[in-house]
Protein backbone atom coordinates (compact mmCIF):
# COMPACT_ATOMS: atom_id res chain seq x y z
CA UNK A 1 0.00 0.00 0.00
CA UNK A 2 1.17 3.35 -0.81
CA UNK A 3 1.96 6.15 1.48
CA UNK A 4 -0.85 8.11 2.24
CA UNK A 5 -0.52 12.01 2.24
CA UNK A 6 -1.40 13.77 5.63
CA UNK A 7 -3.41 16.08 2.68
CA UNK A 8 -5.42 12.92 1.43
CA UNK A 9 -7.01 13.18 5.17
CA UNK A 10 -10.04 15.02 3.85
CA UNK A 11 -11.35 11.72 2.47
CA UNK A 12 -11.59 8.90 3.73
CA UNK A 13 -13.77 6.62 1.95
CA UNK A 14 -14.98 7.07 -1.57
CA UNK A 15 -18.57 6.19 -2.85
CA UNK A 16 -18.04 4.99 -6.83
CA UNK A 17 -20.98 6.20 -8.79
CA UNK A 18 -20.94 4.57 -11.89
CA UNK A 19 -20.60 0.93 -12.82
CA UNK A 20 -18.28 -1.29 -15.47
CA UNK A 21 -14.93 -0.86 -16.42
CA UNK A 22 -14.29 2.77 -14.98
CA UNK A 23 -15.27 1.84 -11.27
CA UNK A 24 -12.39 -0.87 -11.46
CA UNK A 25 -10.31 1.82 -12.57
CA UNK A 26 -11.21 4.13 -9.57
CA UNK A 27 -11.28 0.77 -6.84
CA UNK A 28 -7.91 0.93 -8.01
CA UNK A 29 -6.53 4.21 -7.62
CA UNK A 30 -8.65 4.47 -4.03
CA UNK A 31 -7.26 1.60 -2.71
CA UNK A 32 -3.67 2.31 -4.17
CA UNK A 33 -3.74 5.70 -2.01
CA UNK A 34 -5.22 4.34 1.26
CA UNK A 35 -8.82 4.95 0.93
CA UNK A 36 -11.76 2.75 1.39
CA UNK A 37 -14.03 2.59 -1.14
CA UNK A 38 -17.82 1.72 -1.24
CA UNK A 39 -19.34 0.80 -4.86
CA UNK A 40 -22.73 1.47 -5.74
CA UNK A 41 -25.06 -0.99 -7.78
CA UNK A 42 -28.30 -1.73 -10.03
CA UNK A 43 -30.20 -4.98 -9.58
CA UNK A 44 -28.83 -5.54 -13.19
CA UNK A 45 -25.03 -5.24 -11.83
CA UNK A 46 -25.23 -7.67 -8.80
CA UNK A 47 -22.77 -9.90 -10.18
CA UNK A 48 -20.11 -7.27 -11.66
CA UNK A 49 -16.55 -7.01 -10.73
CA UNK A 50 -16.55 -4.34 -8.99
CA UNK A 51 -18.41 -5.03 -6.46
CA UNK A 52 -15.94 -7.92 -5.86
CA UNK A 53 -12.79 -5.67 -5.54
CA UNK A 54 -14.71 -2.79 -3.21
CA UNK A 55 -14.45 -2.99 -0.11
CA UNK A 56 -18.70 -2.53 0.68
CA UNK A 57 -21.07 -2.27 -1.83
CA UNK A 58 -24.79 -1.00 -1.91
CA UNK A 59 -27.49 -1.54 -3.98
CA UNK A 60 -29.19 2.03 -5.26
CA UNK A 61 -32.10 0.64 -7.39
CA UNK A 62 -33.60 -1.21 -10.37
CA UNK A 63 -31.58 -2.16 -13.87
CA UNK A 64 -32.52 0.98 -15.63
CA UNK A 65 -29.82 3.81 -15.46
CA UNK A 66 -32.44 6.70 -15.07
CA UNK A 67 -33.35 4.50 -11.86
CA UNK A 68 -29.96 3.84 -10.58
CA UNK A 69 -27.08 5.14 -11.57
CA UNK A 70 -28.50 8.68 -13.04
CA UNK A 71 -30.44 9.24 -9.89
CA UNK A 72 -28.52 11.90 -8.05
CA UNK A 73 -31.44 11.12 -5.09
CA UNK A 74 -30.26 7.62 -4.75
CA UNK A 75 -26.67 8.07 -5.04
CA UNK A 76 -26.60 11.07 -2.35
CA UNK A 77 -28.60 8.47 0.45
CA UNK A 78 -25.96 5.95 -0.53
CA UNK A 79 -23.07 7.64 0.01
CA UNK A 80 -25.02 9.21 3.38
CA UNK A 81 -25.52 5.14 4.06
CA UNK A 82 -22.04 3.56 3.68
CA UNK A 83 -20.71 6.93 5.50
CA UNK A 84 -19.06 8.14 1.95
CA UNK A 85 -17.17 11.60 2.21
CA UNK A 86 -16.08 11.82 -1.38
CA UNK A 87 -17.92 11.18 -4.58
CA UNK A 88 -16.20 9.49 -7.70
CA UNK A 89 -18.70 10.00 -10.89
CA UNK A 90 -16.58 8.50 -13.62
CA UNK A 91 -17.36 9.52 -16.97
CA UNK A 92 -20.86 9.52 -18.23
CA UNK A 93 -23.89 9.08 -16.21
CA UNK A 94 -23.77 12.29 -13.55
CA UNK A 95 -20.33 12.82 -14.43
CA UNK A 96 -20.94 16.25 -16.36
CA UNK A 97 -24.62 17.00 -14.33
CA UNK A 98 -23.96 20.52 -12.86
CA UNK A 99 -26.83 20.27 -10.53
CA UNK A 100 -25.77 16.87 -8.89
CA UNK A 101 -21.96 18.07 -8.27
CA UNK A 102 -23.97 21.08 -6.56
CA UNK A 103 -26.05 18.36 -4.39
CA UNK A 104 -23.06 16.47 -3.64
CA UNK A 105 -21.23 19.79 -2.89
CA UNK A 106 -24.69 20.80 -0.41
CA UNK A 107 -24.53 17.89 1.60
CA UNK A 108 -20.82 18.47 2.55
CA UNK A 109 -19.22 15.50 0.54
CA UNK A 110 -16.20 16.04 -2.09
CA UNK A 111 -16.96 15.92 -5.64
CA UNK A 112 -13.62 14.34 -7.29
CA UNK A 113 -14.17 16.36 -10.33
CA UNK A 114 -14.14 20.58 -10.79
CA UNK A 115 -17.03 22.64 -8.92
CA UNK A 116 -20.86 22.70 -10.22
CA UNK A 117 -20.25 26.30 -11.48
CA UNK A 118 -17.54 24.99 -14.14
CA UNK A 119 -19.19 21.92 -15.03
CA UNK A 120 -22.07 24.16 -15.69
CA UNK A 121 -19.81 26.95 -17.61
CA UNK A 122 -18.45 24.12 -19.83
CA UNK A 123 -21.88 22.44 -20.29
CA UNK A 124 -22.92 25.31 -21.94
CA UNK A 125 -21.91 25.14 -25.53
CA UNK A 126 -22.34 29.16 -25.65
CA UNK A 127 -20.64 29.66 -22.76
CA UNK A 128 -17.80 27.41 -23.43
CA UNK A 129 -16.91 28.91 -26.63
CA UNK A 130 -17.09 32.31 -25.28
CA UNK A 131 -14.49 31.14 -21.94
CA UNK A 132 -12.36 29.70 -24.52
CA UNK A 133 -11.96 32.55 -26.83
CA UNK A 134 -11.72 34.78 -23.95
CA UNK A 135 -8.86 32.48 -22.67
CA UNK A 136 -7.54 33.37 -26.58
CA UNK A 137 -8.11 29.54 -27.72
CA UNK A 138 -9.02 29.79 -31.52
CA UNK A 139 -13.11 28.78 -31.57
CA UNK A 140 -14.10 27.79 -35.40
CA UNK A 141 -14.38 30.74 -37.38
CA UNK A 142 -18.12 32.13 -37.99
CA UNK A 143 -20.46 35.13 -37.88
CA UNK A 144 -21.03 36.43 -34.32
CA UNK A 145 -24.90 36.83 -34.68
CA UNK A 146 -27.26 36.35 -37.20
CA UNK A 147 -27.19 37.01 -41.33
CA UNK A 148 -29.12 40.32 -42.41
CA UNK A 149 -29.04 40.25 -45.55
CA UNK A 150 -27.39 39.11 -48.65
CA UNK A 151 -24.42 41.47 -48.37
CA UNK A 152 -24.05 40.88 -45.09
CA UNK A 153 -23.61 37.16 -45.55
CA UNK A 154 -21.04 37.73 -48.41
CA UNK A 155 -18.90 39.77 -46.77
CA UNK A 156 -19.43 37.46 -43.87
CA UNK A 157 -18.51 34.43 -46.16
CA UNK A 158 -15.60 35.64 -47.89
CA UNK A 159 -13.97 36.82 -44.18
CA UNK A 160 -15.06 32.93 -43.17
CA UNK A 161 -13.48 31.23 -45.73
CA UNK A 162 -15.75 28.79 -48.42
CA UNK A 163 -16.54 26.09 -48.07
CA UNK A 164 -18.62 26.97 -44.72
CA UNK A 165 -22.11 25.91 -43.25
CA UNK A 166 -25.22 27.72 -42.94
CA UNK A 167 -26.94 27.23 -39.39
CA UNK A 168 -30.31 27.80 -38.09
CA UNK A 169 -29.66 29.96 -34.91
CA UNK A 170 -32.46 28.17 -33.40
CA UNK A 171 -31.30 25.03 -34.45
CA UNK A 172 -30.16 22.08 -32.52
CA UNK A 173 -28.76 18.38 -33.12
CA UNK A 174 -27.36 19.40 -36.82
CA UNK A 175 -30.60 19.53 -38.43
CA UNK A 176 -30.91 22.24 -40.79
CA UNK A 177 -27.36 23.08 -41.76
CA UNK A 178 -26.00 23.09 -45.24
CA UNK A 179 -22.96 23.54 -46.88
CA UNK A 180 -22.15 26.37 -49.10
CA UNK A 181 -19.06 25.12 -51.38
CA UNK A 182 -18.59 28.94 -52.80
CA UNK A 183 -19.77 32.67 -52.85
CA UNK A 184 -22.56 31.32 -55.58
CA UNK A 185 -23.58 28.74 -53.68
CA UNK A 186 -23.82 30.72 -50.80
CA UNK A 187 -26.77 32.99 -51.83
CA UNK A 188 -28.30 30.11 -53.77
CA UNK A 189 -28.57 28.14 -50.80
CA UNK A 190 -30.16 31.10 -48.16
CA UNK A 191 -33.33 31.55 -49.36
CA UNK A 192 -34.43 28.11 -49.05
CA UNK A 193 -32.15 27.62 -45.73
CA UNK A 194 -34.09 30.55 -43.58
CA UNK A 195 -37.13 28.95 -44.86
CA UNK A 196 -36.73 25.79 -43.93
CA UNK A 197 -35.15 27.22 -40.22
CA UNK A 198 -38.81 29.27 -40.19
CA UNK A 199 -40.83 26.06 -40.83
CA UNK A 200 -38.94 23.52 -38.57
CA UNK A 201 -37.68 25.93 -35.57
CA UNK A 202 -40.41 28.94 -35.92
CA UNK A 203 -36.88 31.03 -36.36
CA UNK A 204 -35.58 31.78 -39.94
CA UNK A 205 -32.48 33.16 -38.29
CA UNK A 206 -28.85 31.88 -39.43
CA UNK A 207 -25.76 32.29 -39.02
CA UNK A 208 -22.31 30.61 -40.87
CA UNK A 209 -19.31 28.96 -39.88
CA UNK A 210 -16.32 27.80 -41.45
CA UNK A 211 -16.81 23.91 -42.55
CA UNK A 212 -13.96 21.62 -41.93
CA UNK A 213 -14.66 18.38 -44.02
CA UNK A 214 -11.32 16.63 -42.81
CA UNK A 215 -10.74 17.03 -39.67
CA UNK A 216 -9.01 15.54 -36.66
CA UNK A 217 -10.56 15.29 -33.68
CA UNK A 218 -7.42 15.85 -31.11
CA UNK A 219 -7.84 16.72 -27.39
CA UNK A 220 -5.51 17.71 -24.53
CA UNK A 221 -5.62 16.52 -21.41
CA UNK A 222 -5.73 18.72 -18.55
CA UNK A 223 -4.94 18.71 -14.62
CA UNK A 224 -5.74 21.39 -12.89
CA UNK A 225 -5.51 22.49 -8.86
CA UNK A 226 -7.80 25.32 -8.89
CA UNK A 227 -5.05 27.71 -9.10
CA UNK A 228 -2.40 26.56 -11.52
CA UNK A 229 -2.94 24.06 -14.47
CA UNK A 230 -0.65 21.97 -16.97
CA UNK A 231 -1.33 19.88 -19.90
CA UNK A 232 -0.63 16.17 -20.23
CA UNK A 233 -0.09 16.43 -24.11
CA UNK A 234 -2.93 15.55 -26.89
CA UNK A 235 -4.58 12.26 -27.79
CA UNK A 236 -6.01 11.88 -31.54
CA UNK A 237 -9.68 10.39 -31.63
CA UNK A 238 -9.94 10.51 -35.11
CA UNK A 239 -11.29 7.15 -36.24
CA UNK A 240 -15.04 7.28 -34.72
CA UNK A 241 -18.10 5.81 -35.63
CA UNK A 242 -21.11 7.74 -35.08
CA UNK A 243 -19.63 10.26 -33.49
CA UNK A 244 -18.29 7.82 -30.91
CA UNK A 245 -14.73 7.28 -30.41
CA UNK A 246 -13.27 3.69 -31.56
CA UNK A 247 -9.66 3.92 -31.29
CA UNK A 248 -7.46 6.42 -29.69
CA UNK A 249 -3.72 7.26 -29.73
CA UNK A 250 -1.07 9.68 -28.18
CA UNK A 251 0.37 11.29 -28.85
CA UNK A 252 -0.83 12.77 -32.25
CA UNK A 253 1.70 11.88 -34.48
CA UNK A 254 1.19 14.22 -37.53
CA UNK A 255 1.33 17.25 -35.36
CA UNK A 256 4.08 19.67 -35.64
CA UNK A 257 6.18 20.39 -32.90
CA UNK A 258 5.12 23.89 -32.95
CA UNK A 259 1.38 23.13 -33.64
CA UNK A 260 1.38 20.64 -30.55
CA UNK A 261 2.99 23.18 -28.33
CA UNK A 262 0.48 25.91 -29.09
CA UNK A 263 -2.48 23.82 -29.13
CA UNK A 264 -1.64 22.50 -25.30
CA UNK A 265 -0.26 25.75 -24.20
CA UNK A 266 -3.62 27.01 -25.48
CA UNK A 267 -5.85 24.40 -23.26
CA UNK A 268 -3.48 25.17 -20.52
CA UNK A 269 -4.96 28.97 -20.94
CA UNK A 270 -8.72 27.89 -21.10
CA UNK A 271 -7.54 25.73 -17.63
CA UNK A 272 -6.40 28.34 -15.62
CA UNK A 273 -8.57 31.08 -16.97
CA UNK A 274 -11.88 28.55 -14.86
CA UNK A 275 -9.25 28.16 -12.71
CA UNK A 276 -10.28 24.37 -13.23
CA UNK A 277 -10.03 21.72 -10.47
CA UNK A 278 -9.34 18.06 -11.34
CA UNK A 279 -8.61 16.20 -14.83
CA UNK A 280 -10.26 17.39 -18.32
CA UNK A 281 -9.95 17.77 -21.50
CA UNK A 282 -10.06 19.95 -24.55
CA UNK A 283 -11.63 19.03 -27.32
CA UNK A 284 -10.56 20.45 -30.56
CA UNK A 285 -10.90 19.55 -34.53
CA UNK A 286 -7.58 20.20 -36.18
CA UNK A 287 -6.98 20.96 -40.19
CA UNK A 288 -4.49 18.49 -41.61
CA UNK A 289 -4.51 21.29 -44.51
CA UNK A 290 -3.92 24.25 -42.97
CA UNK A 291 -2.55 22.56 -39.98
CA UNK A 292 -5.41 25.24 -37.94
CA UNK A 293 -7.09 24.11 -34.94
CA UNK A 294 -10.22 24.74 -33.24
CA UNK A 295 -12.02 24.73 -29.43
CA UNK A 296 -14.87 22.29 -29.92
CA UNK A 297 -15.79 21.71 -26.26
CA UNK A 298 -14.33 20.97 -22.64
CA UNK A 299 -15.03 17.42 -21.16
CA UNK A 300 -15.02 18.34 -17.07
CA UNK A 301 -14.47 14.81 -16.21
CA UNK A 302 -11.83 11.61 -16.74
CA UNK A 303 -12.00 10.52 -20.54
CA UNK A 304 -12.55 6.93 -21.23
CA UNK A 305 -9.24 6.64 -23.08
CA UNK A 306 -7.45 8.55 -20.63
CA UNK A 307 -5.07 5.39 -20.23
CA UNK A 308 -2.87 6.11 -23.10
CA UNK A 309 -2.20 9.41 -21.84
CA UNK A 310 -0.74 7.72 -19.07
CA UNK A 311 0.70 5.39 -20.72
CA UNK A 312 2.97 7.94 -22.53
CA UNK A 313 3.33 10.47 -19.55
CA UNK A 314 3.82 8.39 -16.46
CA UNK A 315 1.38 9.95 -14.42
CA UNK A 316 -1.59 8.27 -13.16
CA UNK A 317 -4.32 10.63 -13.81
CA UNK A 318 -7.06 9.22 -11.53
CA UNK A 319 -5.16 8.93 -8.59
CA UNK A 320 -3.77 12.52 -9.30
CA UNK A 321 -7.72 13.48 -9.63
CA UNK A 322 -8.99 12.00 -6.24
CA UNK A 323 -5.44 13.84 -4.82
CA UNK A 324 -6.56 17.13 -6.16
CA UNK A 325 -10.15 16.82 -4.93
CA UNK A 326 -8.75 15.66 -1.35
CA UNK A 327 -7.30 19.59 -1.52
CA UNK A 328 -3.27 18.41 -2.96
CA UNK A 329 -1.70 20.75 -5.27
CA UNK A 330 -0.08 19.46 -8.41
CA UNK A 331 2.34 17.15 -7.44
CA UNK A 332 4.72 17.54 -10.79
CA UNK A 333 5.07 21.02 -12.92
CA UNK A 334 4.96 21.66 -16.39
CA UNK A 335 8.53 21.09 -17.74
CA UNK A 336 8.54 17.47 -15.40
CA UNK A 337 5.83 16.21 -18.01
CA UNK A 338 7.55 14.34 -20.46
CA UNK A 339 6.24 12.05 -23.73
CA UNK A 340 7.83 8.66 -24.11
CA UNK A 341 7.01 6.64 -27.07
CA UNK A 342 3.51 5.64 -28.23
CA UNK A 343 0.20 4.37 -26.98
CA UNK A 344 -2.49 3.09 -28.77
CA UNK A 345 -6.13 2.24 -27.37
CA UNK A 346 -8.88 -0.39 -28.78
CA UNK A 347 -12.39 -0.12 -27.37
CA UNK A 348 -13.68 -3.25 -27.33
CA UNK A 349 -17.63 -3.25 -26.88
CA UNK A 350 -20.17 -5.97 -27.26
CA UNK A 351 -21.11 -5.24 -30.88
CA UNK A 352 -21.33 -7.32 -33.65
CA UNK A 353 -19.73 -5.92 -36.49
CA UNK A 354 -20.70 -8.02 -39.05
CA UNK A 355 -24.32 -7.05 -38.50
CA UNK A 356 -24.12 -3.08 -38.18
CA UNK A 357 -22.68 -3.19 -34.97
CA UNK A 358 -26.14 -4.46 -33.41
CA UNK A 359 -25.55 -4.58 -29.32
CA UNK A 360 -24.69 -7.78 -28.28
CA UNK A 361 -25.71 -8.38 -24.62
CA UNK A 362 -25.11 -11.38 -23.49
CA UNK A 363 -22.49 -14.04 -20.73
CA UNK A 364 -19.04 -14.20 -21.53
CA UNK A 365 -18.53 -17.89 -21.34
CA UNK A 366 -14.58 -17.78 -21.82
CA UNK A 367 -12.10 -14.76 -21.83
CA UNK A 368 -8.08 -14.71 -22.70
CA UNK A 369 -6.07 -11.63 -21.97
CA UNK A 370 -2.96 -10.67 -23.90
CA UNK A 371 0.04 -9.66 -21.69
CA UNK A 372 3.86 -8.40 -21.74
CA UNK A 373 5.17 -5.42 -21.69
CA UNK A 374 3.46 -2.27 -22.94
CA UNK A 375 0.05 -4.20 -22.88
CA UNK A 376 -3.28 -3.28 -20.69
CA UNK A 377 -6.18 -4.53 -21.14
CA UNK A 378 -9.13 -2.48 -18.43
CA UNK A 379 -12.44 -4.59 -18.22
CA UNK A 380 -14.54 -5.75 -15.81
CA UNK A 381 -15.22 -8.99 -17.75
CA UNK A 382 -14.59 -12.33 -16.11
CA UNK A 383 -15.09 -15.70 -17.30
CA UNK A 384 -18.90 -16.30 -16.47
CA UNK A 385 -19.69 -12.39 -16.14
CA UNK A 386 -23.00 -11.08 -17.78
CA UNK A 387 -23.06 -8.36 -20.24
CA UNK A 388 -26.84 -6.59 -19.36
CA UNK A 389 -28.40 -5.34 -21.94
CA UNK A 390 -29.28 -1.54 -19.99
CA UNK A 391 -25.92 -0.08 -20.50
CA UNK A 392 -23.52 1.04 -22.86
CA UNK A 393 -21.53 -1.60 -24.72
CA UNK A 394 -18.07 -0.92 -23.47
CA UNK A 395 -16.55 -4.27 -22.28
CA UNK A 396 -12.94 -3.10 -21.83
CA UNK A 397 -10.09 -1.16 -23.54
CA UNK A 398 -7.11 -2.73 -25.15
CA UNK A 399 -4.15 -0.29 -24.28
CA UNK A 400 -0.56 -0.70 -25.45
CA UNK A 401 2.45 0.88 -25.77
CA UNK A 402 5.86 0.94 -27.25
CA UNK A 403 8.85 3.10 -28.10
CA UNK A 404 7.44 4.02 -31.62
CA UNK A 405 4.00 4.27 -33.50
CA UNK A 406 4.96 1.57 -36.10
CA UNK A 407 6.16 -0.59 -33.13
CA UNK A 408 3.19 0.00 -30.85
CA UNK A 409 1.06 -0.95 -34.34
CA UNK A 410 2.93 -4.25 -34.60
CA UNK A 411 2.35 -4.81 -30.46
CA UNK A 412 -1.31 -3.70 -30.94
CA UNK A 413 -1.91 -6.68 -33.69
CA UNK A 414 -0.57 -9.03 -31.61
CA UNK A 415 -2.56 -8.07 -28.56
CA UNK A 416 -5.25 -8.15 -30.32
CA UNK A 417 -4.18 -12.03 -31.51
CA UNK A 418 -4.30 -13.02 -27.94
CA UNK A 419 -7.41 -11.38 -26.77
CA UNK A 420 -10.36 -13.79 -26.35
CA UNK A 421 -13.65 -13.12 -25.83
CA UNK A 422 -16.23 -16.03 -25.74
CA UNK A 423 -19.94 -16.16 -25.72
CA UNK A 424 -20.60 -12.81 -27.57
CA UNK A 425 -19.58 -10.89 -30.27
CA UNK A 426 -16.98 -8.07 -29.82
CA UNK A 427 -15.27 -5.26 -31.85
CA UNK A 428 -11.95 -7.30 -31.49
CA UNK A 429 -12.49 -8.58 -35.42
CA UNK A 430 -12.61 -4.45 -36.45
CA UNK A 431 -9.69 -3.81 -34.52
CA UNK A 432 -7.87 -6.36 -36.47
CA UNK A 433 -8.47 -5.39 -39.70
CA UNK A 434 -7.74 -1.91 -39.16
CA UNK A 435 -4.12 -3.04 -37.48
CA UNK A 436 -3.90 -3.81 -40.92
CA UNK A 437 -4.97 -1.55 -42.98
CA UNK A 438 -2.56 0.95 -45.00
CA UNK A 439 -3.97 4.21 -44.15
CA UNK A 440 -3.88 3.57 -40.60
CA UNK A 441 -0.64 2.30 -40.56
CA UNK A 442 0.47 6.10 -41.98
CA UNK A 443 -2.02 7.55 -39.40
CA UNK A 444 -3.81 8.96 -42.67
CA UNK A 445 -7.34 9.52 -41.08
CA UNK A 446 -10.02 11.95 -40.06
CA UNK A 447 -13.18 11.91 -38.39
CA UNK A 448 -15.56 10.31 -41.14
CA UNK A 449 -12.67 8.04 -42.40
CA UNK A 450 -13.90 5.37 -40.60
CA UNK A 451 -17.73 5.49 -41.58
CA UNK A 452 -16.39 5.57 -45.28
CA UNK A 453 -14.11 2.81 -44.38
CA UNK A 454 -16.36 0.61 -42.78
CA UNK A 455 -19.15 1.25 -46.61
CA UNK A 456 -16.44 -0.21 -48.48
CA UNK A 457 -14.58 -3.18 -46.52
CA UNK A 458 -17.64 -4.61 -44.75
CA UNK A 459 -16.39 -7.28 -42.10
CA UNK A 460 -17.68 -10.90 -42.45
CA UNK A 461 -19.39 -13.30 -40.38
CA UNK A 462 -16.73 -14.69 -37.96
CA UNK A 463 -17.92 -17.45 -35.54
CA UNK A 464 -18.48 -16.85 -32.04
CA UNK A 465 -15.31 -18.15 -29.96
CA UNK B 1 -60.89 -14.02 -33.36
CA UNK B 2 -57.63 -15.36 -31.50
CA UNK B 3 -55.76 -14.09 -29.18
CA UNK B 4 -52.40 -13.93 -29.47
CA UNK B 5 -48.77 -12.43 -27.31
CA UNK B 6 -45.61 -11.12 -29.01
CA UNK B 7 -42.79 -11.76 -27.57
CA UNK B 8 -39.84 -8.87 -27.44
CA UNK B 9 -37.38 -9.18 -30.45
CA UNK B 10 -34.45 -8.00 -27.69
CA UNK B 11 -33.41 -7.97 -24.04
CA UNK B 12 -33.58 -4.52 -22.77
CA UNK B 13 -35.81 -1.44 -21.80
CA UNK B 14 -39.25 -1.66 -23.45
CA UNK B 15 -40.69 1.69 -24.36
CA UNK B 16 -44.13 2.69 -25.64
CA UNK B 17 -43.90 6.20 -27.03
CA UNK B 18 -40.49 7.37 -29.15
CA UNK B 19 -40.13 9.67 -27.05
CA UNK B 20 -40.84 11.06 -23.51
CA UNK B 21 -42.69 13.88 -24.53
CA UNK B 22 -44.38 12.29 -27.36
CA UNK B 23 -47.71 10.06 -27.23
CA UNK B 24 -47.54 6.66 -27.49
CA UNK B 25 -47.25 4.70 -30.63
CA UNK B 26 -50.15 2.36 -29.93
CA UNK B 27 -52.66 2.58 -27.28
CA UNK B 28 -54.80 -0.68 -26.07
CA UNK B 29 -57.96 -0.95 -28.43
CA UNK B 30 -56.06 0.34 -31.55
CA UNK B 31 -56.59 -1.34 -34.60
CA UNK B 32 -52.53 -2.69 -35.82
CA UNK B 33 -51.10 -2.70 -39.62
CA UNK B 34 -48.21 -5.94 -39.61
CA UNK B 35 -45.22 -3.78 -39.83
CA UNK B 36 -46.68 -0.65 -37.59
CA UNK B 37 -44.54 0.08 -34.25
CA UNK B 38 -45.69 -0.74 -31.34
CA UNK B 39 -42.97 0.15 -29.23
CA UNK B 40 -39.15 0.69 -29.14
CA UNK B 41 -36.29 -1.40 -27.55
CA UNK B 42 -33.22 0.11 -26.05
CA UNK B 43 -30.61 -1.99 -25.70
CA UNK B 44 -27.32 -0.14 -24.85
CA UNK B 45 -28.03 2.78 -25.36
CA UNK B 46 -29.32 2.02 -29.48
CA UNK B 47 -33.21 2.11 -29.44
CA UNK B 48 -34.82 -0.72 -31.91
CA UNK B 49 -38.37 -0.40 -32.98
CA UNK B 50 -40.35 -3.00 -32.36
CA UNK B 51 -42.47 -3.71 -35.02
CA UNK B 52 -46.16 -5.53 -35.56
CA UNK B 53 -45.39 -8.96 -36.85
CA UNK B 54 -49.56 -9.51 -37.60
CA UNK B 55 -52.07 -6.93 -38.10
CA UNK B 56 -55.22 -7.00 -35.46
CA UNK B 57 -56.34 -5.21 -32.48
CA UNK B 58 -54.27 -4.39 -29.52
CA UNK B 59 -55.92 -5.83 -26.59
CA UNK B 60 -53.06 -4.82 -23.95
CA UNK B 61 -49.49 -4.49 -22.90
CA UNK B 62 -47.89 -6.45 -20.66
CA UNK B 63 -45.34 -4.85 -19.73
CA UNK B 64 -44.96 -1.22 -18.19
CA UNK B 65 -43.65 1.43 -20.40
CA UNK B 66 -39.85 1.63 -19.22
CA UNK B 67 -39.68 -2.12 -18.05
CA UNK B 68 -36.56 -4.02 -18.15
CA UNK B 69 -37.56 -6.95 -20.72
CA UNK B 70 -36.00 -10.33 -21.91
CA UNK B 71 -35.50 -11.74 -25.00
CA UNK B 72 -38.74 -13.72 -25.85
CA UNK B 73 -40.22 -12.35 -22.97
CA UNK B 74 -43.95 -11.09 -23.87
CA UNK B 75 -44.93 -7.54 -24.88
CA UNK B 76 -48.39 -7.48 -26.08
CA UNK B 77 -51.09 -9.50 -26.84
CA UNK B 78 -53.46 -9.16 -30.20
CA UNK B 79 -56.81 -10.00 -31.65
CA UNK B 80 -56.82 -11.42 -34.57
Amino acid sequence: MKHVDPALMSISKILIANRGEIAVRIIRAARELGLATAQVFSEADRDMLALKLADEAIEIGPAQATKSYLSGEAILRAAAAVGADAIHPGYGFLSENADFAASVEGAGLTFIGPGANVIRQMGDKARAREAAAAAGVPTVPGSQGRLTDFNHALALGRRIGFPLMIKPSAGGGGRGIRVAEDADALVNLLPAAAAEAKAAFGDGGLYLERFIARARHVEVQILGDGEDAIHLYERDCSLQRRRQKVWEEAPATMLPADIRERLCAAAVRLARAVAYRGAGTVEYLYDDETGEFFFIEMNTRIQVEHPITEMVTGVDLVCAMIRIAAGEKLRIRQDEVALKGHAIECRINAEDPARQFMPAPGVVTALRVPAAPGVRFDTMLYPGCVVPPFYDSLLGKLIVWDETRAAALARLGRALGELKIGGIPTTIPLHAALVRDADVAAARFHTRWLETWLAANPLVETALP
Amino acid sequence: MARKAFPSPLPGVFYRAPAPDKPPFKSEGDAVAAGDAVGLIEVMKIFTPVLAEEGGRLVKFLVENEDAVMAGQPLYELDR
